[in-house]
């Protein structure tokens, strides 16, 4: 059985034919698209490595399958920076020390980005930091990750307020 | 993971014919269902993909006060809905003390309820589960049972339900919305999961190809939305299923205890709803030793299922604690580090 799935993946539509359902989000983004800045860390939902953007949302993409995504609009990491700036919160991680070996960078920095539009955690390090629980660093780097999304919050604040002036 | 075949249904009829062949499972948000397929543990012959079945997905407050959400309705929308929270609030800090963002941004209401259970004997396919093939025999009898049940447990099965949400859900008489092939029923969700006793392996009362539409709490469940917490002890403060939780509700009037309602979670194969404490509680002045009286009603039939007798007296201390935060009243926003024991108590460290 052939099943065709249509995904807007990073603003260009992808039309894609799967042979097998059991494809997930997270493997046609790297084995099919070729899109491997999301990464697979533990593939079952426990580390974030594989965190994107479905319609707005950040979720594992480990857990989705790519079927049940038809008609989705995706942003990956891949998609983020716009004309060759840095996305703010890409900006952040680097000014902050956000990182040290990479590997669950890309999943931090989507799900920082979700974590802004949902708009809960505002600049309290605590609700920050509870709201990046479902992403892993094995290096360590809690504290610089913290500053960037904190950071990043408040530039992203302070353009809005500029846009609405 | 095992192949399968895809289908998704346009309609609710369309969608429990095809989950009714014997080997069909439903599929939602799948942050349960496709990590149990990958670990082999769940191995169904059909996915009924009902993430596109119409009227679903809302949170519709009723005429009388109360509340329907649907089953698709994500845990984070869910939580996250300024009124539902008013109303409901530790049912909002239930939700938010489960899993992670990532996690509660596609988990539903309905796949909340019909999550599997979290023991590492039934998650290890090499160990012998009653639950994953009936007549194998418990490997978690004589193994590790910290997140094992002190509660309503069998021979057979000593496995706990992981739910947040279902805590207070029990507590405040939620309502299950199920549409099957001889039409639709309802169920307290307090009855929807059953325990263990010879059949481990089946969870709820759902039969094979039944779906959940909805769960209803009633306008009576936001009356006690002054005093209601929910408090949940785990390893760790964030993204951990909970050792031992509860869910308290309080309706305080005149300075006495008008009416209350308590669940635990983590203790049992289901929410574990208290009524005898509840009882000792109803007509009392909140204070320590009322709710250290309630504690201990609420764990009288508890016994160890391994080398977790500490849980017993764990879960006293844990409702106690809910209920002292439940009278100090509800927060007006769910605290930064939700249902967490880190966090001020009025009025003292210990319960």
């Amino acid at each position: 059985m052939s099943l065709s799935v249509s995904l807007t993946v990073n603003g260009v539509a992808r039309e894609v034919a799967l042979d097998d359902p059991r494809v997930t989000l997270l493997d046609l983004l790297r084995e099919r698209l070729e899109l491997t800045g999301t990464k697979k860390g533990c593939d079952r939902g426990q580390c974030g490595a594989c965190t994107v953007l479905v319609d707005g949302r950040r979720i594992n993409s480990c857990l989705a399958l790519a079927v049940s995504c038809d008609g989705a609009e995706i942003l990956t990491i891949e998609g983020l920076a716009e004309g060759g700036a840095l996305h703010p919160v890409q900006a952040a991680f680097i000014a902050h020390d956000g990182f040290q070996c990479g590997f669950c960078t890309p999943g931090q920095i989507m799900s920082a980005v979700g974590l802004l539009r949902e708009g809960q955690a505002g600049n309290d390090p605590e609700r920050v930091r509870e709201a990046m629980s479902g992403n892993l660093c094995r290096c360590g780097a809690y504290a610089g990750i913290t500053e960037a999304v904190l950071e990043a919050g408040r530039q992203l604040a302070e353009r809005d307020r500029a846009e609405a002036a | 993971m095992n192949r399968f075949e895809y289908v998704r249904p346009a309609t609710i009829a369309e969608a429990v014919a095809a989950a009714s062949e014997p080997g069909a499972a439903y599929l939602a948000g799948g942050t349960n269902l496709l990590d149990l397929m990958k670990g082999g543990i769940a191995r169904p012959s059909r996915l009924v993909d009902m993430t596109r079945l119409p009227g679903l997905d809302a949170i519709e407050p009723l005429a009388d006060g109360g509340v329907r959400i649907g089953a698709l309705v994500r845990n984070a929308d869910l939580a996250h809905d300024p009124d539902f929270a008013r109303k409901f609030p530790a049912v909002a800090e239930a939700l938010l003390s489960g899993a992670s963002a990532q996690l509660r941004n596609a988990a539903t209401v309905g796949g909340n309820l019909l999550q599997r259970t979290r023991c590492a004997y039934f998650y290890d396919v090499a160990s012998a589960c009653n639950k994953r093939d009936p007549g194998a025999g418990c490997d978690a009898r004589g193994g590790e049972t910290r997140l094992s049940a002190v509660l309503g447990w069998s021979e057979h099965c000593i496995a706990t339900n992981p739910s947040d949400f279902c805590v207070p859900l029990a507590a405040l008489d939620a309502v299950v919305e199920i549409a099957g092939k001889a039409g639709q029923r309802e169920v307290p969700l307090e009855d929807f999961h059953r325990l263990p006793g010879n059949t481990p392996e089946r969870e709820s009362v759902l039969e094979p190809g039944e779906l959940i539409l909805a769960v209803r709490l009633r306008a009576e469940a936001s009356s006690f939305s002054a005093h209601a917490r929910y408090l949940k002890l785990r390893e760790r403060t964030s993204y951990a299923f909970a050792v031992a939780s509860a869910a308290a509700a309080l309706r305080i009037e005149g300075g006495a205890i008008a009416a209350a309602r308590l669940a635990l979670g983590g203790v049992a194969a289901k929410p574990w709803r208290a009524r005898a404490a509840e009882a000792v509680l109803e007509g009392a002045r909140p204070g320590g030793a009322i709710f250290r009286r309630a504690a201990e009603a609420a764990l009288a039939d508890a016994t160890p299922s391994g080398d977790n007798g500490f849980k017993i007296e764990l879960a006293r201390r844990v409702v106690a604690r809910a209920l002292a935060l439940a009278a100090a009243g509800t927060p007006a926003r769910v605290p930064a580090l939700p249902a967490s024991l880190f966090a001020p108590v009025p009025g003292g460290l210990h319960a």
